[in-house]
C-alpha cells in the first residue's frame, strides 16, 4: 500500500501524532499537520490520495473551510472527516460539499481502515474512468492537443 | 391557603353581583308600588266623596221634591177645600201617586189645631201650638224637622209649609218615612265596611247606621269635623281600623250624610298587586341568587381548573427548560470528553501496535500489558458509549418522517420484548384503538420510546405481574398509556424521572438515560411523555404522539 498517501489533519497533537504512526507502522504514506492552513499548503507540495480532516478546529480555519478549498483545488482527492456528535449536522453538510464520509470520535483504527480502503477504490475508480475518458478522446482526435489538467 | 383565597374571590363575587342586580330591582318595586299605593288611596278618597256628593243629592233632590209638592198642593187649594176629608184624601192619594213616601197629611190651623188629617194615625184635633216647630214654620214658611219619635212613637220626620189665605195662615204637613231615605242611602252601602248614614248637627242617627246604631242613638261622630259640601276625613271606626269617612251637608246644613269605609278594602286590588309584585320579586330574587351562585361557582370552578393546568404547564415548562439546559450542556461535555477518549484509543492502539514488535515478543508480561490495554479500550468503549447515549444517537434526533402506524410500532416493540416478559412471567396486555390513523411520524425513535418505557415496565415488576398498553385517540393526538403493576414511583422519583443520569437501577445495569432521550424524543416530535402513579398499584406511563397526516405522495 506503500503508493497510497494520506493527509491527517487535527489540532489535537496527540490523537495526530499517534494516529499518523500507526498509519505509518501499516505501511501507508501518511503525512500530519495540526491546521487547515498548514495542511493547504503541505498539499502544493505533495498530492494525497485521501485527507482524514477534523472538523472542529479551533482558531483559523475550520474543517469545512478546509474541505472547500481542498475540493476546489483537487477535486479527486478524496476526504474522510472526523467529527464529535455536536456537529454531525455539519459533517453531513460536509458530505453534501464532496467529503467521501464522516467518522464519530473517537475511532477505532479498523473502521478508519476500513473506510480508508474504500475511499482508495472509489478515487481508483474515478481516475481510471478519466483515464479512460482522455485514451478515447486521444483515440477519437488523434490531432488534439490536450491542456494540462489544472491540479497544481 | 388557595382554597381560602377562592373562597373569599366567590363569596366577594356573589355580594357584589346580588347587591348590583338586586338592588335596583328592589328599589324599582319599592317605589312602583309606592306610587301605585298613593294612586290608589287618592282614588279611594276621590271614589267616596264623589260617592258622598251624588248621595247628598239624591237625597235634597228627594227632599226638594217632596217640598215642591206640598208647596204646589197647598198653593192651588183653600183651606176650605183642604179640610174636607174627602178632598184631603184624594190629595194625599194624587201626591202619593205622583212622588210616593207620604205617610200621612195633615192640615193646621194658625192656632194650631190639627184641623184635617189623612194616615194611619188619629191625629186630628191635637194642638202642636207649643211644639217648636210650629212656630218655626209659622215664621219661615217651610219647615224639615228631623227624625223624632214624636206622638206615633215611630221614628219619622216632617215636611210642614205655610199658607197665606185671606189674613190667615195655614198649614200643610206631611209624615214622610225615613226609610225611603235610608233606602237612598242604602246603595251607597259598599263591600263589608261601608256604611252611609244620616245624623244631624248634635250627631244623632236620622237613619239606621249599618254598624253604629239605631235611628234616634247618638252616633260616635263630631258633626263639627265637617264643613263646607264635601269632607273627607280619616279616623279610626268602631272596629278601630282606620277608616275614611266623607261627610256632606244637606238639608238646609241640618242634616249630615256620611259614608265611611276602610280603604283597606277598597284598596284590596292594591293588596292583590303588592301580592304579586313580591311573588314576582321573590322568584326574580331566588332566580338571582341561584343564578349568580351558579354562575360564580362556574367560574371559580373554572378558574380553579385554569389555575391547576397552570401549575401543571409551568411545572412541565420548568422540566422542559431544565431538559434542554442539560442537553446543551451534555452536548459540549461529551465533546470534551469525546476529544481524550479519541486520544486514549489511539494511545493504546500504538501500544498494541508497539506490542507487536519483536523486542517485546520475549517480554514475561506480554500477556498482562495485552490484558489492560484491553481493558482500557474496553472502559472507553463503556464511556463512549455512555455519551453516544447521552446525545440519543445524534443522527437519529432529527425525526426522519415516514409513514407511521401507531399501532403496528407497539406490536413490533412488545414482539422485541416477549420473551423477555415471559420468562419472568409478566404479562403483556394490549388494548388498541382501531381509530388510530397513520401519521407523518419517526417510527425507529417512536419504537425507542416505547422500548424503553417496556422495559422500564418489566424492570419495575421484576417478575411476577402484568403490563397494560393502551392506545387511543384523543382529539390531535395518539395517546399510549403504559401501564405496570410494580411497586409505583416516589414523589420525588416522579420530579426527577425524565433527568439524565436518573436511575434506580442497580449501578451498571441501567445508564440513566433512556426515560431522557425518550424525552427529548418526544419533545421534539411536538408531542409528550408524562408519569404518574396508578391509584391501585403501580406506575403509568402516557405518551402523546401528535396526529400529522402524511402528505398524499
Amino acid at each position: 500500500m506503500d503508493y497510497f498517501s494520506i493527509l491527517v489533519v487535527d489540532d489535537e497533537v496527540d490523537f495526530l501524532e499517534t494516529l499518523v504512526k500507526r498509519l505509518q507502522k501499516r505501511n501507508i504514506d501518511t503525512v500530519g499537520v495540526t491546521s487547515g492552513e498548514k495542511a493547504l499548503e503541505t498539499m502544493v507540495n505533495k498530492r494525497f490520495d485521501v485527507v482524514i480532516l477534523d472538523i472542529k478546529m479551533p482558531g483559523g480555519m475550520d474543517g469545512i473551510e478546509t474541505l472547500r478549498e481542498i475540493k476546489r483545488h483537487q477535486p479527486l482527492t478524496e476526504v474522510i472527516l472526523l467529527t464529535g456528535h455536536g456537529s454531525v449536522e455539519t459533517s453531513i453538510e460536509g458530505m453534501k460539499m464532496g467529503a467521501f464520509d464522516y467518522l464519530l470520535k473517537p475511532i477505532k483504527l479498523e473502521d478508519l481502515m476500513v473506510k480508508l480502503g474504500e475511499a482508495f477504490e472509489k478515487k481508483d475508480l474515478q481516475e481510471q474512468k478519466i483515464r479512460k475518458a482522455r485514451i478515447k478522446e486521444l483515440v477519437r482526435f488523434p490531432g488534439r492537443v490536450f491542456q494540462q489538467e489544472k491540479e497544481e | 391557603m388557595k382554597e381560602r383565597l377562592y373562597r373569599s374571590l366567590q363569596q366577594k363575587s356573589i355580594t357584589l353581583t346580588l347587591v348590583v342586580s338586586l338592588a335596583p330591582l328592589l328599589i324599582l318595586g319599592a317605589t312602583l308600588y309606592h306610587q301605585f299605593e298613593n294612586t290608589c288611596r287618592e282614588k279611594t278618597r276621590e271614589q267616596i266623596s264623589y260617592r258622598a256628593q251624588a248621595q247628598a243629592e239624591a237625597i235634597d233632590l228627594f227632599l226638594k221634591e217632596r217640598t215642591a209638592i206640598l208647596n204646589a198642593m197647598a198653593d192651588t187649594h183653600t183651606f176650605q177645600h183642604m179640610i174636607d176629608t174627602q178632598n184631603l184624601t184624594r190629595i194625599f192619594e194624587v201626591m202619593n201617586a205622583r212622588a210616593g213616601a207620604f205617610v200621612d197629611l195633615g192640615i193646621i190651623d194658625n192656632t194650631g189645631i190639627h184641623r184635617a188629617y189623612v194616615g194611619p194615625y188619629d191625629l186630628r184635633g191635637r194642638n202642636y201650638v207649643d211644639q217648636p216647630w210650629f212656630n218655626e214654620v209659622m215664621i219661615k214658611g217651610h219647615y224639615k224637622s228631623d227624625v223624632y219619635m214624636g206622638f206615633r212613637q215611630q221614628p219619622h220626620f216632617i215636611i210642614a209649609v205655610r199658607r197665606h189665605e185671606n189674613q190667615q195662615a195655614w198649614i200643610l204637613r206631611a209624615t214622610i218615612d225615613p226609610n225611603r231615605l235610608e233606602e237612598i242611602i242604602r246603595s251607597a252601602r259598599i263591600g263589608r265596611t261601608g256604611d252611609a248614614y244620616l245624623v244631624n248637627r248634635q250627631g244623632v242617627f236620622q237613619t239606621r247606621s249599618r254598624f253604629e246604631g239605631a235611628v234616634l242613638s247618638k252616633a260616635n261622630l263630631d258633626t263639627r269635623q265637617f264643613g263646607g259640601r264635601i269632607t273627607v276625613i280619616e279616623m279610626k271606626d268602631h272596629t278601630g281600623e282606620d277608616c275614611l269617612y266623607a261627610g256632606s251637608w244637606l238639608n238646609d246644613n241640618k242634616w249630615l250624610l256620611v259614608i265611611n269605609q276602610q280603604p283597606l278594602e277598597l284598596l284590596s286590588r292594591l293588596f292583590a298587586l303588592r301580592q304579586m309584585e313580591m311573588v314576582i320579586i321573590s322568584l326574580g330574587v331566588l332566580g338571582i341568587v341561584a343564578m349568580t351562585i351558579f354562575t360564580t361557582r362556574l367560574v371559580i370552578n373554572r378558574l380553579k381548573k385554569t389555575d391547576l393546568e397552570m401549575i401543571e404547564l409551568n411545572a412541565q415548562l420548568v422540566q422542559s427548560d431544565k431538559l434542554a439546559a442539560l442537553g446543551k450542556m451534555a452536548a459540549g461535555v461529551a465533546h470534551e470528553i469525546n476529544n481524550p477518549l479519541a486520544v486514549i484509543l489511539q494511545k493504546t492502539g500504538w501500544m498494541e501496535d508497539l506490542l507487536e514488535e519483536e523486542d517485546f515478543q520475549n517480554c514475561e508480561n506480554l500477556d498482562e500489558f495485552r490484558k489492560s490495554i484491553a481493558k482500557i479500550e474496553e472502559h472507553v468503549e463503556r464511556a463512549r458509549k455512555v455519551v453516544h447515549n447521552m446525545l440519543g444517537y445524534a443522527r437519529k434526533m432529527e425525526p426522519r418522517l415516514e409513514d407511521v402506524d401507531v399501532n403496528d410500532t407497539i406490536q413490533q416493540t412488545i414482539t422485541l420484548l416477549e420473551n423477555h416478559a415471559r420468562i419472568n412471567n409478566i404479562d403483556i396486555q394490549v388494548d388498541l384503538a382501531d381509530s388510530i390513523p397513520v401519521i407523518a411520524s419517526d417510527q425507529a425513535q417512536l419504537q425507542q420510546v416505547f422500548l424503553n418505557l417496556l422495559n422500564n415496565a418489566i424492570d419495575a415488576i421484576g417478575s411476577n405481574g402484568s403490563i397494560d398498553v393502551v392506545s387511543r385517540r384523543e382529539d390531535d393526538r395518539i395517546v399510549v398509556r403504559i401501564k405496570d403493576d410494580g411497586p409505583g414511583l416516589s414523589d420525588e422519583m416522579i420530579r426527577k424521572i425524565f433527568d439524565p443520569f436518573y436511575t434506580t437501577k442497580e449501578p451498571g445495569k441501567g445508564t440513566g438515560l433512556g426515560l431522557w432521550v425518550s424525552h427529548s424524543i418526544m419533545a421534539k416530535m411536538g408531542g409528550n411523555i408524562h408519569v404518574k402513579n396508578n391509584p391501585d398499584r403501580g406506575a403509568m406511563f402516557t405518551v402523546e404522539v401528535p396526529i400529522v397526516i402524511p402528505e398524499k405522495k
